[in-house]
């Protein structure tokens, strides 16, 4: 739904191929022939892969509006706009997804969320 | 009473003996006291049910550091509370003065009690949107006007850091 100050890449995987071509001669026949092409694939690590997960902030009845609004400028570094934006969809949806991407990031997100007492959630994106 | 900015210190004046003594609250009102409602709410759940081993590591690892974190802030809280001891039994109204750099612990331990109060007496939402209901009724009611007078304070002290 949202986009953070960093989005990590939308794509599950990246595969590289290269292809060459290996040229083989023959002197004494004075013919070429042509090898199969080498096909080397690289690939993303298994951190990478593991995309993306979502950090829900839920409502809460207690927790002042223009509180919640802080805490969502200052641990994400929101703009007021974009913070408030968030603060009223957890108001009237009862819940807002503020930031996704890499698991480590959001669980550092959430941990900080809890430090300021807000009712806030790890999700694996669907 | 009275509250405005002065220098470097957020200055509460002309507290009469009820509204200090519910200010000499908030560190004991912050604790959960083994009320369960109150301590999931404080510590609550990383995920949505899921993640066992991850729910397991967090108790282990973040809870403690939660807990030092809230008790840091009702420490400092504390501490500034100490200018409204003595003469508890005088009427004399009182003035006290929160360094602005304290301002994020004060955010804290308010949150903190407002948080635990609310789960202790299992407030509604109609409830706490209720800002004017007397005191004066009973017990419940009394909790309900400290949770409202401390997020009073929270939204004086939230408009000074903006300032």
């Amino acid at each position: 739904m949202s986009c953070g100050p960093r989005r990590d890449g939308g794509c599950l995987a990246q595969i590289k191929e290269t292809k060459g071509i290996a040229h083989v001669s023959n002197e004494k026949t004075g013919s070429i022939t042509t090898a199969e092409p080498t096909i080397e694939k690289e690939t993303r690590s298994e951190e990478e892969l593991d995309l993306p997960w979502q950090v829900v902030v839920h409502n809460d009845p207690v927790n002042l509006m223009s509180y919640v609004t802080m805490v969502f400028q200052r641990v994400f570094g929101y703009p007021r706009e974009k913070a408030e934006r968030h603060m009223l969809e957890v108001h009237h949806k009862g819940r807002s997804i503020l930031w996704s991407g890499m698991r480590e990031r959001a669980e550092l997100y959430v941990q900080q969320l809890h430090g300021y007492l807000l009712l806030a959630t790890l999700e694996k994106a669907c | 009473m009275e509250i405005c900015r002065r220098n470097n210190q957020i200055e509460i004046s002309e507290l009469d003996p009820f509204l200090a003594e519910l200010l000499r609250q908030i560190p004991t009102s912050a604790k959960p006291d083994g009320a369960s409602a109150a301590e999931q709410r404080l510590f609550s759940s990383p995920t949505n049910g899921e993640e066992t081993e991850f729910c397991t590591e967090w108790k282990t690892y973040v809870e403690p550091e939660l807990r030092r974190l809230f008790q840091t802030a009702t420490q400092t809280v504390a501490t500034d509370l100490e200018q409204l001891n003595g003469n508890e039994k005088s009427l004399a109204n009182r003035t006290l003065r929160i360094p602005a750099k304290h301002a994020d612990a004060w955010l804290s331990a308010l949150n903190q009690a407002r948080l635990v109060i609310a789960a202790k007496n299992s407030f509604t939402e109609n409830e706490l949107n209720d800002h004017f209901r007397s005191p004066i009724g009973s017990r419940r009611d009394l909790s309900l006007f400290q949770v409202n007078f401390y997020g009073f304070l929270q939204e004086f002290i939230l408009r000074e850091l903006e300032d």
